[in-house]
C-alpha cells in the first residue's frame, strides 16, 4: 500500500466500521476510501443513514461506545511535522496523542449550532477552552488571542462578545463561535457536519464564505459533510458520494456534476428541486411511492370567493422586562380553492405564527380569517370552542418534525383514528376502513398499521402524519416547513406525494418553508415574509423573475445552486449583514414618519411592500 | 437578580400567612382541645384535674377569646420567638424541642453528607458505564434500598443485633446519659450510636439519590456539547465533570430546597422504633395528645424552613445556569 503523498492531509484507506447491536455486529462503513488533499475541500455527499457521519466520528475518535473500527487505514499526516504519518484508526480514542490531536489539528463543527454550545458557558470561555488545551497562553494573551478569533469569525464587538452566553445569540453567530471554537488552534483538517443546515440560506451564504475565507487565511484542508447538493456546487473541489456505506462515485466536482455516471448520483441531482423547473415538470424521486386516491367524503360544491381570507393579522410577543416583539404585523393575503401559496421567510420571520394563529392554535392579536366553506363564510378567530371543535375538519395542519409529532405511545392506527374518534366519525369499523385507505393514499402498506412510530423512517413517518391530516378529509391544510427535516432523495418522494393529493382530493395548501426551491416546485403564488410583515407577495414566475423588494432579490441571490455554472455571489450574499433588517434596505421599502408603508400593486397579481406614495414605476427603478 | 430576590422574599410573606391560618385552623378542628383531653384522661383514671389551674391556664392562654384573635396572638408571638407553651410538657415550646434539635440535626446532617458521598460516585458510574454489569448491579441494590421500608429495615437491624451480637441499638446514647449535661462520654456514646440510624435512614435516600443522578447525567451525556467537548481535546474526565455533570446539578440544586426542613425533622417512624432522640417522635405525641402549641409551631418552623429552602436553591439555580438567571420572567 503506498504510503500517502505529503499533500493529502487525510487518507482514508478501505475503512470498515460496525456498530455492536444485540450482541451482533453491524457493518454500516463497508470499505470506504477517500483523500483529503491539504488546503481543499473534498465533500462527503450522502443521505442520513449513509454513514456519513460516522466517518466523521472515526475520523475524529468520537465512535460511540459500540461503534467498532474492524478494517482500513485512517491516516492523518500533518503538514507541520512533514511527512510524519499517523494512523488514527490504531491510537486508543482518549490517548494522548488522538486528543492532540482533536481540537488542535483536526477541528469539527456541527449541524445543530444551539445544542453544540455549553448553554451555561459563556462563547468566550468555551472557545479560549480549546486554545489553553492546545496552544497554552497565559490568561491575559489567551483573551486576546480568543476576541482577535472571535473578530475574524465575524463578530461585530468581540471584547462584548467574549462574556456572552450563546443562547444570547442567533442561530448564525453561534455557528460563528463554533468555527472560532474549531479553528482557534490553526487545524491542518476541519471536519465540518453539514455546518448550514439548521441555518437560513441568507446565513448559510455568509458562513460559507467565511469558511471560504478562513480555509484560504489558515491554509486548511475541509472536509464537508452535507446532503445539499447546491453547496457541495459551491464549496467543494472534490466529491465523494456515499450511499449505504459504500463510495458510489467521487472525482472532482466537474466530473460528478457535469458526467454523474453512478445511477444514484444522477438519482439525487435528478430529486432536487431547483429553480429551471418547467410547469408541470415532475421531480424524480429516488424510491417513488404510488398513492392511491382515497375517497372524498363530502360532494363538491360552487363558492367563487376564495377559500380562506387573511386580514391584517396581528400577534405580539410580550416580555416582562418591558420590551414587546411584533412577530406578525398587519399580515394580509387570500387563498383560492385548490391553490398553494408559499409562504417563505427566514426564521423568526413569523411564518410559522402566522399558520398557528389561522388553525387557532396561538390567540392572534387583531385581524380577521374568514373561511369561505360550503356553508357560506365562517369567521375563524370568532368561533366559540364548541362552533371550533366542529369547524377543525375543514383545516388541518401537516407538521415539521415527524419524529415528535406522533406520540411514540400509540400505533398507527390509533394516530390515524384519533381525529375520527374526536370528531365522532363512525364505529370502529368504519374508522378502521377509512384508515387502511388513507395508508394506501399516503403509498404504505395497510399491514403496518398495528406498528409504532419508532419503526418507521423519516419519510415513512411524514407520511403517516399526512395520513392524520387527511383523516377528517379537510379542503384546507397548512403544511409547516413538512420537507425540512427530511433528506433530498425523501423530500422529493413527500412533496409529489402532497402535489398528487392536492390534484385528485382539490386540496388548498398553505405552504410554509424557509426553502425558496421547494416553495417554487410546490406553490402557484408565493408570499415573502420578514420581520412580521409580508414584503411582497405574487405569482411564482412573476417573484422569481422579477423580484421587486430587496429582501426577495437577497434571498433568490443567497439560495446555493447544484449548478457549477451558476455559483453563488459571495459578495452579494454578504451585503448588509442581515438582509432581513430593514436599515439595509434603500429608502423606499424601509417607511418612516411621513410616508407609511403599503402594498403597491405592480400588475398581474404582484405586489410589494413600499412607501406608499411610490408608484409601481418607482419600485422597478429601485 | 436583586430584584427578583426581592420580589421572591416577599412573595414569602403571603404564603407563610396562608400556611399558618392552615395549620391553626387544622389544629383547631377536633371538637376538643387539650385541656378537655387532659381532664378526661384524670377522670378515666379516677383523679381529679385540679380545675382552677386549668381554668387559669385556659385564660393566661386566650381559650376564651375568640379564634382570630388566639391566631393572631400565636402568629406574633411566634414571629418574635415566642413558640408558645407545651402543656404536656410544662415548659415552653423552644425548651421541649430545644436538645432534641440539635440532636436531629446531628442525625439529619449526616444522614444527608452520607447519603450524597454514596450516591454522587456511584451515580457518575453508573450513568457513564450504562447497561454494564456493575450499572445493572448497583442499580439492583439501590433499588432494594428505595423498596424497603426504613422501620423494616430498623427492625431488622436491632433483631439482628440483639441475636448475634447481644446488643441493644436503639437510641442514641446510652441511657445514662439521659438529661445529662453533654460531656465527652456523651459525646462518645452518641457517635458510637449515631450510624445506626444514619445508615438506615440514609439506604433509601442514597437509593433514589443515584437514581435519579444516574438518570440526569444519561440525558446529559447525549447532548451534543458533550461531543463539542471531546472534539476539542478534552480528557474525558475533565469534559465529563466541566460540561454534562455541570448541567445534571440542577437537578440536585433544586433538590436542595427539600433538604432544609428534613434536616430537623423527618423519618419519625424509624425514630419511633429505634427510639431516637429526635423530633420526630415529639411531634408524633404531640399530635395524638393535642398539645396544640407544640405541635403548631413546630408545623409552622418547618413550613418557614421549606420556604426558605426553595429561595435557596432558586437562588443558587440562578448563580448556576445564566438561562435562568438572565432569561428569567420572559414570557414566549
Amino acid at each position: 500500500m503506498a504510503l500517502p503523498t505529503p499533500s493529502d492531509v487525510l487518507r482514508i484507506e478501505d475503512l470498515r466500521i460496525s456498530f455492536e447491536m444485540h450482541g451482533h455486529l453491524n457493518e454500516v462503513v463497508k470499505g470506504v476510501s477517500l483523500r483529503v488533499p491539504a488546503g481543499r475541500t473534498v465533500a462527503l455527499v450522502g443521505e442520513s443513514g449513509s454513514g456519513k457521519t460516522v466517518i466523521s466520528q472515526a475520523v475524529m475518535g468520537l465512535l460511540p461506545r459500540n461503534g467498532l473500527i474492524t478494517e482500513g487505514r485512517i491516516l492523518f499526516s500533518d503538514p507541520l511535522k512533514d511527512g510524519k504519518v499517523l494512523d488514527i484508526a490504531q491510537l486508543p480514542a482518549d490517548g494522548t496523542k488522538m486528543r492532540k490531536l482533536r481540537g488542535g489539528r483536526i477541528g469539527m463543527i456541527f449541524q445543530e449550532p444551539m445544542s453544540s454550545l455549553s448553554p451555561v458557558h459563556t462563547v468566550g470561555s468555551q472557545i479560549e477552552e480549546a486554545l489553553q488545551l492546545h496552544r497554552p497562553h497565559p490568561r491575559r494573551e489567551a483573551r486576546a488571542v480568543t476576541e482577535k478569533m472571535l473578530g475574524l469569525v465575524g463578530f461585530r464587538d468581540p471584547p462584548r462578545s467574549y462574556d456572552r452566553y450563546p443562547f444570547e445569540l442567533s442561530g448564525g453567530l453561534r455557528q460563528r463561535a463554533m468555527l472560532a471554537m474549531a479553528l482557534i488552534c490553526h487545524p491542518a483538517l476541519l471536519i465540518a457536519d453539514e455546518p448550514t443546515t439548521a441555518l437560513d440560506v441568507t446565513i448559510q451564504a455568509q458562513v460559507l464564505k467565511l469558511m471560504k475565507e478562513l480555509q484560504h487565511d489558515i491554509g486548511m484542508a475541509i472536509l464537508l459533510i452535507t446532503h445539499d447538493l447546491g453547496v457541495v456546487a459551491n464549496m467543494a473541489d472534490e466529491v465523494v458520494v456515499v450511499y449505504r456505506g459504500e463510495v458510489m462515485e467521487a472525482g472532482p466536482v466537474d466530473d460528478i456534476f457535469r458526467r454523474p455516471s453512478h445511477p444514484y448520483l444522477k438519482a439525487l441531482l435528478k430529486a432536487s428541486p431547483d429553480f429551471d423547473m418547467k410547469e408541470g415538470e415532475r421531480l424524480v424521486a429516488l424510491r417513488d411511492v404510488a398513492p392511491v386516491a382515497p375517497t372524498r367524503l363530502k360532494p363538491a360544491y360552487d363558492n367563487s370567493a376564495p377559500l380562506l381570507s387573511v386580514r391584517h393579522l396581528r400577534k405580539t410577543y410580550g416580555s416582562k422586562s418591558g420590551g414587546a416583539v411584533l412577530a406578525v404585523d398587519d399580515v394580509s393575503f387570500d387563498i383560492g380553492r385548490g391553490e398553494c401559496l408559499g409562504l417563505v421567510g427566514e426564521s423568526g420571520s413569523g411564518k410559522t405564527t402566522v399558520g398557528n394563529m389561522i388553525m387557532r392554535a396561538r390567540k392572534a392579536d387583531a385581524g380577521d380569517v374568514v373561511f369561505h366553506g360550503e356553508k357560506g363564510a365562517v369567521d375563524v378567530l370568532g368561533l366559540d370552542s364548541h362552533a371550533l371543535k366542529a369547524f377543525r375538519p375543514h383545516m388541518q395542519m401537516i407538521f415539521q418534525d415527524p419524529v415528535s409529532s406522533l406520540s411514540p405511545r400509540m400505533t398507527v392506527l390509533d394516530i390515524i383514528r384519533e381525529p375520527m374518534i374526536i370528531q365522532g366519525r363512525g364505529d370502529i369499523r368504519a374508522q378502521k376502513e377509512r384508515a387502511v385507505e388513507l395508508m394506501q393514499a399516503v403509498g404504505l402498506d395497510p399491514r403496518f398499521l398495528n406498528r409504532y412510530p419508532h419503526s418507521f423512517s423519516g419519510g415513512q413517518r411524514q407520511r403517516i402524519g399526512i395520513a392524520r391530516a387527511l383523516a377528517l378529509d379537510p379542503e384546507l391544510i397548512i403544511c409547516d416547513e413538512p420537507v425540512s427535516a427530511l433528506d433530498v432523495s425523501v423530500q422529493a418522494q413527500i412533496l409529489n406525494l402532497l402535489k398528487d393529493l392536492q390534484a385528485s382530493l382539490g386540496l388548498t395548501y398553505l405552504f410554509v418553508s424557509h426553502n425558496l426551491a421547494v416553495v417554487h416546485y410546490m406553490a402557484e403564488r408565493i408570499a415573502v415574509m420578514a420581520r412580521g410583515r409580508i414584503v411582497e407577495i405574487g405569482p411564482r414566475q412573476e417573484l422569481f423573475r422579477h423580484p421587486a423588494h430587496p429582501y426577495t432579490q437577497c434571498l433568490l441571490k443567497a439560495v446555493p445552486l447544484p449548478d457549477l455554472d451558476r455559483k453563488l455571489d459571495f459578495d452579494i450574499a454578504m451585503s448588509g449583514g442581515t438582509a432581513s433588517d430593514p436599515a439595509s434596505w434603500p429608502r423606499e421599502f424601509r417607511g418612516s414618519e411621513g410616508s407609511p408603508l403599503g402594498m403597491i400593486d405592480l400588475g398581474n397579481g404582484h405586489s410589494v411592500l413600499a412607501a406608499e406614495n411610490c408608484t409601481a414605476q418607482d419600485i422597478r427603478c429601485a | 437578580m436583586l430584584r427578583y430576590i426581592a420580589r421572591r422574599i416577599l412573595i414569602m410573606i403571603p404564603t407563610l400567612l396562608i400556611t399558618s391560618a392552615l395549620i391553626f385552623t387544622v389544629m383547631q378542628l377536633p371538637p376538643s382541645d387539650y385541656f378537655e383531653t387532659y381532664v378526661a384522661e384524670m377522670a378515666a383514671q379516677g383523679e381529679h384535674a385540679d380545675m382552677s389551674r386549668v381554668e387559669f391556664l385556659k385564660r393566661e392562654y386566650g381559650f376564651d377569646k375568640p379564634l382570630i384573635e388566639r391566631y393572631f396572638l400565636w402568629v406574633t408571638g411566634f414571629v418574635q420567638g415566642d413558640f408558645g407553651y407545651s402543656f404536656e410538657y410544662e415548659m415552653p415550646v423552644s425548651d421541649v424541642v430545644g436538645e432534641r434539635l440539635a440532636l436531629t440535626v446531628l442525625v439529619s446532617f449526616c444522614t444527608i453528607l452520607m447519603t450524597w458521598i454514596i450516591a454522587f460516585p456511584i451515580g457518575i458510574y453508573s450513568a457513564t458505564h450504562q447497561y454494564s454489569w456493575a450499572d445493572y448491579g448497583l442499580t439492583f441494590i439501590g433499588l432494594i434500598g428505595i423498596a424497603v421500608p426504613h422501620f423494616l429495615l430498623a427492625l431488622i437491624f436491632m433483631y439482628f443485633a440483639n441475636v448475634w451480637f447481644g446488643l441493644s441499638i436503639g437510641g442514641l446514647m446510652d441511657p445514662i446519659y439521659f438529661n445529662q449535661p453533654m460531656s465527652w462520654a456523651k459525646a462518645q456514646s452518641i457517635l458510637a450510636h449515631l450510624w445506626i440510624p444514619v445508615l438506615i435512614i440514609g439506604a433509601g435516600g442514597t437509593g433514589s439519590m443515584v437514581r435519579a443522578i444516574r438518570a440526569n447525567l444519561l440525558d446529559e451525556l447525549q447532548k451534543q456539547y458533550y461531543v463539542t467537548a471531546k472534539a476539542k481535546g478534552l480528557p474525558p474526565g475533565k469534559a465529563l465533570v466541566k460540561y454534562p455533570l455541570r448541567m445534571s446539578l440542577n437537578f440536585f440544586v433544586s433538590h436542595i430546597g427539600d433538604v432544609l426542613p428534613s434536616i430537623v425533622s423527618g423519618s419519625e417512624l424509624t425514630a419511633v422504633v429505634l427510639s431516637l432522640q429526635t423530633t420526630g417522635p415529639l411531634l408524633l405525641r404531640a399530635l395524638q395528645s393535642q398539645d396544640m402549641y407544640l405541635a403548631g409551631s413546630f408545623l409552622l418552623f418547618l413550613s418557614c424552613l421549606t420556604v426558605i429552602g426553595v429561595l435557596i436553591s432558586d437562588i443558587l439555580l440562578g448563580f448556576l445556569d445564566p438561562r435562568i438567571r438572565l432569561q428569567g420572567g420572559r414570557t414566549k
